[in-house]
């Protein structure tokens, strides 16, 4: 211990207290912070390192898989090779494809493995020993909040990949954490009007829920949407994630008097319930006089493709999807698919936004302080991402954006062809106040820079 | 009466402080390898610090607990709820964890040391995997109607709770961050000086780790350690010489399960976040590789083998191709495609194979782990053995 004794100040002691010295970010603009101000891991050299933690093992690795091809195309365009994507139709966009603020992007990439323990530690080694200065990743809720309360207090930049839970932006919202994603309020909000079109007002829903965060509010986003519209919602079940087997949460559902089956699910569970439940003749089952439907209220092309046959007809909702016909969904498609041969995931689309929306911040702010990228960030507006025009809302560090309503496609053209989208719902529908009741309790706090 | 043979206090002290050293400067001698940051070095120390107290029943006892795991999770949760309830501190954190997994083990150690052998291995499993599902369901939890292990997500600290002693505690200091704090020493703190990361939370880490060893020295060296390793030579002939070996079962299986709660709460102490899957079998599988791995009954062994396995996961667990063809790069271009292909099938996510392989190379050729292997460098150098055995003849010849 004489080491420290000897060599180093002793003024770590005050962190807490001096990192609440760093408020009222307020009274600057962005290059205020380009001067001086000390932040963790602030780049030394002539390259940038941004940290890409995703699950590579375990129920979410196919979309892992695809958010990580998204990152190394982003990284790719923010350097200045390749086509330049969405780089092209991003607006209002600093970007010049010289890396950012001169600096060549770099990237170190970690295994989540869909557990919080080890994406923190991941995360922390990107942070302790790689020096990255943003961490970025998802695919899982619960993950997505432990990581970016994580970086909240290491101060570095969280953007949050794939997450889909209220709690990201609302109970645990941070203000060092961003989502471009859409969430599980939303999901009900674009999904329970199409819902009711198409199905009635008098309907007996079931839902089995993936047992963590993401399950949790999407199960009761959906059950309180439908219950608005006429809907009675008969029994919440929950199940363990990445349980492989559903059969027997599935047997109590045909007894259940229900008739819409709503599966909470993700990823490869998805894809196993789905695809059992469809084995077990649900669909083809009559009950209360109707036929009996199932729903999946966060869909994903990846997943689709996995369930293949049985997501015929079945509606759900998704963030983006690749036969959007925008200017910047084109771009993205194309680039992603000279790149690797095949359309992006709504997982891979996210993630390259995010990443261009944070080099675009960092070059708005003239720093990689995240205190300037925050400030830069919170109620930004852009367009030209594939969805439209969309608010990055400061209150909660939330996107609010257009949603997809999509539904399986019954005479699927191409392997990747599987979604066809029913309906754009407008952002209006789907925006909410920052302390609507499934959002509240959560406090974003000061930016930390890690600045001791 | 080889047994009673054991090194003197002064061999007992020299390795102490060598030790004490080589945990104190690790931040330094570490560097060289890419391991010098807190993350890794807090993961050596409290794995360390797992499996010595692992070591104590099965290195001297001989009975294989399968379920050790439980403990560190207990452990885990108990320290959150100290952070939530009573503050930051990590002593009370540190003390409850210690003292509530203790309980655990001492009613789980209760029944499952009725049986020996493959049967007590089985038994502590299937104790550890209904704690698994128990925590990851977070059933006790929904049964109260409170949320006591908050399921997949894990249980964090959050800024409503009370904390009540942090206001006590550390007045004047803001403790908004929640990060653990030693009256006002903010443990995820790191100094840094040329380079080197000294970290507060290693520190703390380290310093608990210090005492908790030297209690295992006493512990091995003390008739009550003797009695546990007559309990793994023959403990059939201890019972018909009228010797109950289940109290010292018993409290071998307390104190280890004990060492797996405090480290535990470190591990929440340096992360203020508990995860159900930290009580998974794979968890209680991994801390008996790193004792047989280092050399089970030996003192330092446990502790080489925890760092051996934490630094491979990190190091091998995160390379890819790119990492390989950098690594191979002395070997010419037109072979080095095919090694790397062969190669990448034993790191990323295919490392535990890697692993595995050691394993039975360890276990075929040193059983004794990695401590054996350097004991027999050590006479080969030194050439130790051979002036044994003429000791030893001499003193033969002199009877």
């Amino acid at each position: 211990m004489s080491l420290i004794k000897k060599n180093l100040d002793r003024r770590g002691v005050l962190k807490g207290s001096a990192a609440a010295g760093l408020a009222a970010p307020m009274f600057f603009n962005g290059s205020a912070w380009a001067d001086g101000h000390a932040y963790l891991n602030a780049p030394k050299g002539k390259s940038v390192t941004l940290g890409f933690n995703v699950p590579q093992t375990g129920a979410y690795a196919d979309e892992g898989a695809d958010e990580l091809r998204a990152y190394k195309l982003a990284v790719k365009h923010l350097n200045g090779e390749g086509d330049g994507g969405m780089m092209n139709t991003f607006k209002p966009s600093n970007l010049k494809g010289n890396g950012v603020l001169g600096k060549k992007v770099e990237f170190v990439t970690g295994d989540t493995q869909t557990k919080s323990d080890a994406a923190r530690s991941s995360a922390k080694k990107m942070i302790e020993a790689d020096k990255a200065i943003m961490i970025t990743g998802g695919s899982s809720s619960g993950v997505a909040i432990a990581v970016q309360s994580l970086c909240q207090e290491a101060g570095v930049i969280f953007m949050a990949g794939l997450t889909h839970s209220n709690d990201t932006t609302g109970k645990d919202r941070r203000a060092n954490g961003f989502r471009h994603f859409f969430n599980g309020f939303m999901s009900g909000a674009a999904l329970a009007p199409v819902l009711e079109n198409n199905y009635g007002k008098d309907r007996k829903a079931y839902h089995l829920t993936a047992d963590y965060t993401w399950g949790w509010t999407q199960e009761q986003s959906i059950a309180d949407a439908t219950e608005s519209k006429g809907w009675e919602t008969v029994e919440k079940v929950r199940t363990p994630l990445g349980a492989g087997d559903f059969s027997q949460y599935l047997t109590p559902v045909l007894n259940s008097g229900a008739d819409v089956l709503v599966l909470n699910h993700y990823g490869k569970d998805m894809v196993n319930s789905l695809t059992q439940a469809v084995k077990f003749g649900m669909r083809d089952k009559q009950v209360n006089g109707k036929d009996f439907t199932i729903v999946v209220p966060l869909y994903s092309r990846l997943m689709a493709q996995g369930a293949g046959e049985n997501v015929k007809g079945i509606f759900g909702s998704t963030n983006w999807h690749w036969s959007l016909t925008d200017d910047g969904s084109k771009a993205f498609v194309k680039s992603f698919g000279q790149e690797y041969g095949f359309p992006p995931s709504q997982a891979a689309h996210t993630c390259y936004v995010q990443t261009l929306l944070y080099a675009n911040a960092a070059e708005t702010a003239g720093t990689f302080n995240p205190c300037g990228i925050v400030e830069a960030l919170e109620d930004f507006e852009f367009d030209g991402m594939g969805n439209g025009p969309t608010l990055y809302r400061g209150a909660d560090h939330q996107c609010f954006k257009d949603v997809l309503v999509v539904k399986g496609n019954e005479n699927p053209t191409s392997k990747f062809d599987i979604l066809e989208v029913v309906e754009v719902t407008p952002a209006a529908q789907v925006t909410y106040e920052p302390e609507h009741e499934m959002f509240a309790g959560g406090e974003l706090g000061e930016c930390n820079s890690g600045a001791a | 009466m080889k047994i009673l043979t054991h090194p003197t206090s002064s061999v007992d002290s020299t390795m102490m402080f060598i030790f004490v050293a080589a945990v104190l400067t690790m931040p330094i001698w570490l560097t060289p390898i890419g391991a010098a940051y807190p993350d890794l070095m807090q993961r050596f120390v409290i794995f360390g610090l797992f499996a010595t107290g692992f070591n104590i029943l099965f290195g001297l006892t001989g009975y294989l607990s399968f379920g050790h795991a439980a403990f560190l999770g207990i452990g885990s949760y108990t320290a959150v709820w100290s952070f939530k309830l009573l503050g930051m501190n990590p002593i009370p954190a540190a003390i409850f964890a210690v003292t509530v997994s203790g309980v655990f083990a001492l009613v789980i150690g209760y029944i499952s040391l009725r049986r020996s052998g493959i049967y007590f291995s089985i038994l502590t499993l299937a104790f550890a995997q209904m704690c698994y599902a128990i925590a990851y369901s977070d059933l006790i939890g929904k049964f109260l109607g409170i949320n006591l292990t908050n399921g997949e997500t894990g249980l964090r600290v959050l800024a409503d709770d009370p904390r009540m002693l942090d206001g006590v505690l550390t007045s004047g200091i803001d403790t908004s961050a929640l990060t653990v704090n030693l009256f006002g020493l903010d443990l995820t703190h790191t100094w840094v000086w040329n380079g080197f990361q000294f970290n507060a939370g290693f520190y703390f880490c380290a310093f608990v780790l210090i005492i908790a060893s030297y209690i295992a020295m006493r512990i091995f060296r003390s008739p009550f350690g003797l009695m546990l390793k007559a309990v793994k030579t023959n403990q059939n002939r201890l019972n018909y010489t009228g010797v109950n070996t289940k109290p010292y079962t018993l409290a071998a299986f307390v104190i280890s399960g004990m060492y797996a709660g405090l480290a535990g709460a470190l591990l929440c102490i340096t992360d203020p976040l508990a995860g159900a899957e930290r009580m998974q079998w794979t968890a209680s599988g991994e801390v008996v590789l790193m004792v047989i791995l280092g050399g089970m009954g030996t003192l330092m062994g446990p502790m080489l083998g925890a760092g051996i396995i934490k630094f491979s996961e990190q190091k091998f667990s995160t390379w890819g191709k790119p990492e390989l063809h950098e690594f191979l790069a002395f070997i010419p271009d037109g072979i080095r495609d095919t090694v790397v292909s062969v190669a990448s099938l034993f790191v990323g996510s295919g490392w535990h194979l890697t692993l595995g392989l050691v394993f039975m190379l360890i276990v075929i050729f040193l059983p004794g782990g990695i401590v054996e292997g350097g004991r027999r460098i050590l006479m080969i150098v030194t050439g130790s053995n051979r002036r044994n055995r003429q000791i030893q003849a001499a003193a033969q010849a002199a009877e």
